[in-house]
Parts: structure tokens; C-alpha cells; sequence
């Protein structure tokens, strides 16, 4: 068995993938090889120990799937991969595209449609949230100035300035606001999304789904230290079935196929929990959620390749997770493998 | 006077580590606090945790009270204890 993973940049905003193979090599029932495919050659996960097997440089998929999908195709040639699991929100869509050709070249995958995917992008999250009755932090987009200063009365200072994709500011009055516009839009795009601000605690819940509406297993954490980059680098599990609750609707709902992070704020005030975001993939604290008792990594390999799974109804509360950093010393010839060669071998 | 409980859910520990599992919160209490914590824990009232508190340190009613007041002003705030 070759399992392929991507997003094995273990760095100070880290991908999922070196956790999610440290889950899949978790389990007793999995015997067979790790490759990863890396964006840069000096992604760590190719470089530490008992990670990846091999781990191949592979094009931005931004560059053309055609040549995304060649290199793949010749990777799989030499290594003869079962699965593949991307892990980042940037790749989702070409392997979601790809998905059928690389069945072709008999390579599975379990991911969400790309209709899945554009239902739960940040600007039509809200209108999913208010057709399905999920509490979800108020919103507009606005593609002009104009409309920002034409926001409805119900949205009410402070309110949250998005990007589409990435950026977020807090703004208290119409002058910040149409700054902090003119200051994403340049660099995101249109529309921004304007939305009101809810006070209080951020939750995380990480889930899987199995593509039929049902939720294999679903883990709830409380970020317990975030870097200046917003990254939780420790975490706990917690009891809050609320969360667990929400999560299993919107999977229902969406009918969500593979692993998925939901994060929601608990209002200072009311205690209620507001839905912020979808992430359609899992994670990088997901090896929480193995360690909690739930191996979603390896559940999510199992429904890839057809395998009938039970789903996961409790986890032990009060786990946690320290993330830090390690110095990993290795020799110049490794480096010379990935850049030269395009494939760095793990002995 | 109004009484309290510890939330159901809330794991004490002996050394006075508090951990609020549907939160992720967690405290630490001095000895005093341990005390008042176990004998709330144990369903005393707070005439109860008083008259044991002047029993068992020097001080007297009145300083007692207050003192337990403002540590349950905390314990409200943080949603550590249930009125009863």
C-alpha cells in the first residue's frame, strides 16, 4: 500500500500532512510506504525521520493542471501510489478537477466537490448558514465603496473587514473601514466581505465525512497558546457537545466528503456559537484528535479505499497538544536529491 | 445568604488544578481556595465554609465573609460555581 500526502511544510504556519501520515502510520492496520509531494525542497516532513518514505517535488497547480497532472502521472509510475491526500486549501480544487483521471492511473482520492468546496467559501458561507438555521456571524459583500458605505443598518460598528481568501481587520467606524477596503481589495480581490464582529472565544472542531451526510468522527479543541500568526501551537480537547452538534449538521447538510475544520466563536455575552469558517480539509493539530482516540487520518485512507468504517462516538477530553520546533541536522546530499533529482529518498 | 455548587463537569484535582472541559479553561487555586473549592465540592453552605475558615485560621467573622464573597465574585465570573 502507497499513500501520497501533500503539505509537508511542518514550518511556523505548518501544513496537515506530517500529522496526518503520523496518524495513518499510527494505526496497527497500516502496512505500506509514506510518499510525500512537496511544493518546496525544503519542506521538513521530506527530511525527517519516520515521515515520508520518498518525497517528490511537484509543480504549483496554479502553473496548469496539465503539467500538475503529468507529474503526478510519473511520479505514480515509479512509486505505484493507492491514495492520494492533499491537505491544502490551495490544491483542493485541481485534485478535486483531477480526481477522475487519477482514478484512471488507479489512484483514489476522498475529497469534497468542487461544489462543496465553493458552497463553503467565505462568501456564500453566511447564505448556507442562514438557509440550514446555523448561526453564523452577520454579512455583505461589497465590491465597490458604495456598497460599503451602504451597509444595512443591522451590521453595526465594529464589524470584521475580510478578504475573500486570506486578511481579516477590525474596523470602528466607516473611515477604517473603507482603508481597510482599499487595502485588501488590492491585494485579494473583490468582494470584501463585511461582517459583524462577534466578542469572544474562538473553537475548533475537526471532523470527517464520509460523503453520505453521516460524520465518521468529529474532535472539539480549545486553542491554549496562539502565535502572532494566529496559529494555535497547543491545544485541548473539550467537552462541548454543542460544537459537536453544529459540526454533524453541517456535514449532514453539505453532505461533506473528507476531513474538514470548522471554527466557531462562543459570544462573550449570549454563550452562543457563532460559525466562522469551513476549511475543507484537515487541520494541522488533527494529530490531537488521533491521540484523543480518534485516528480520522487513517479513517479518511479507509473510506478512500472503499473500507466500511464505524463511526467514532466519544473522545477523551482534557488531551493535549505542545507543538514546537526542532533543528533537524541532515547532509548537503539530501538537498542535492530534491533540487537535482526532484526526489529525496528516506532510509 | 445565597448557597453554590461546583458545576458537575468541572474536574478538580487534589493539588487545586481546576479544568473546565466544555471550555478548555483552566485555573489554579491557592489553599485557601482548595479549601473553600472542596467544601463547596462537598455541598457545605457558605455559613458552613465561614464558621470553618475562622476555625481553622486567625480570623475573624466579618474578614471571613468578605473574603469568601470576593472569591465567589471570581468563581461567578468565571462560571466555577451554580447558584443553588
Amino acid at each position: 500500500m502507497k499513500v501520497a500526502v501533500t503539505g509537508l511544510n511542518n514550518v511556523d504556519s505548518p501544513g496537515p500532512g506530517v500529522p496526518v501520515i503520523r496518524g495513518i502510520k499510527d494505526s496497527e492496520r497500516f502496512s505500506g510506504k509514506i510518499v510525500g509531494l512537496i511544493y518546496d525542497a525544503l519542506e521538513p516532513g521530506a527530511f525527517m525521520p519516520d515521515v515520508a518514505d520518498s518525497s517528490y517535488l511537484i509543480p504549483y497547480p496554479s502553473g496548469g493542471l496539465d503539467p500538475f497532472f503529468e507529474r503526478l502521472a510519473y511520479i505514480n509510475s515509479i512509486e505505484k501510489i493507492d491514495v492520494i491526500i492533499p491537505t491544502l486549501d490551495a490544491e483542493l480544487y485541481a485534485f478535486t478537477k483531477l480526481s477522475p483521471k487519477l482514478a484512471e492511473i488507479g489512484i483514489k482520492t476522498f475529497l469534497p466537490s468542487a461544489e462543496q468546496i465553493t458552497i463553503r467559501g467565505k462568501d456564500k458561507l453566511f447564505s448556507f448558514c442562514e438557509e440550514n438555521g446555523i448561526t453564523a456571524p452577520k454579512n455583505i459583500l461589497a465590491s465597490s465603496i458604495h456598497e460599503l458605505y451602504a451597509m444595512p443598518s443591522e451590521l453595526k460598528f465594529p464589524v470584521a473587514i475580510k478578504g475573500i481568501f486570506y486578511d481579516a481587520y477590525i474596523a470602528n467606524n466607516f473611515e477604517e473601514a473603507a482603508a481597510y477596503f482599499g487595502k485588501i481589495s488590492s491585494k485579494w480581490g473583490l468582494p470584501i466581505i463585511v461582517q459583524e464582529f462577534v466578542r469572544g472565544e474562538e473553537y475548533n472542531v475537526v471532523a470527517l465525512g464520509d460523503g453520505t451526510g453521516n460524520t465518521t468522527g468529529a474532535v472539539a479543541m480549545k486553542k491554549l497558546y496562539i502565535t502572532d500568526k494566529g496559529k494555535g501551537w497547543a491545544g485541548v480537547t473539550i467537552d462541548e457537545p454543542q460544537l459537536i452538534d453544529i459540526s454533524k449538521k453541517i456535514i449532514e447538510k453539505l453532505e461533506w466528503k473528507g476531513g474538514a475544520e470548522f471554527e466557531f466563536i462562543k459570544d462573550g455575552n449570549t454563550g452562543k456559537f457563532y460559525l466562522l469558517e469551513i476549511n475543507p480539509r484537515f487541520p494541522a493539530w488533527v494529530y490531537l484528535a488521533v491521540g484523543a482516540g480518534q485516528n480520522l487520518p487513517y479513517a479518511a485512507l479507509q473510506l478512500a479505499l472503499g473500507e466500511e468504517v464505524e463511526n467514532f462516538e466519544n473522545y477523551e477530553i482534557g488531551k493535549i497538544f505542545i507543538r514546537y520546533s526542532w533543528d533537524l541536522i541532515t547532509d548537503i546530499k539530501k538537498f542535492e536529491e530534491i533540487t537535482v533529482k526532484g526526489v529525496v529518498v528516506n532510509e | 445568604m445565597e448557597n453554590y455548587k461546583i458545576p458537575d463537569n468541572l474536574a478538580v484535582s487534589e493539588e487545586g488544578f481546576l479544568f473546565l472541559p466544555a471550555t478548555g479553561e483552566s485555573f489554579t487555586l491557592n489553599e485557601i481556595g482548595k479549601i473553600v473549592i472542596g467544601l463547596l465540592k462537598n455541598g457545605s453552605s457558605i455559613e458552613e465554609i465561614i464558621e470553618r475558615l475562622t476555625e481553622e485560621f486567625d480570623v475573624d467573622e466579618h474578614t471571613a465573609e468578605k473574603d469568601v464573597n470576593d472569591f465567589l465574585t471570581q468563581l461567578k465570573n468565571f462560571r466555577l460555581v451554580e447558584e443553588i
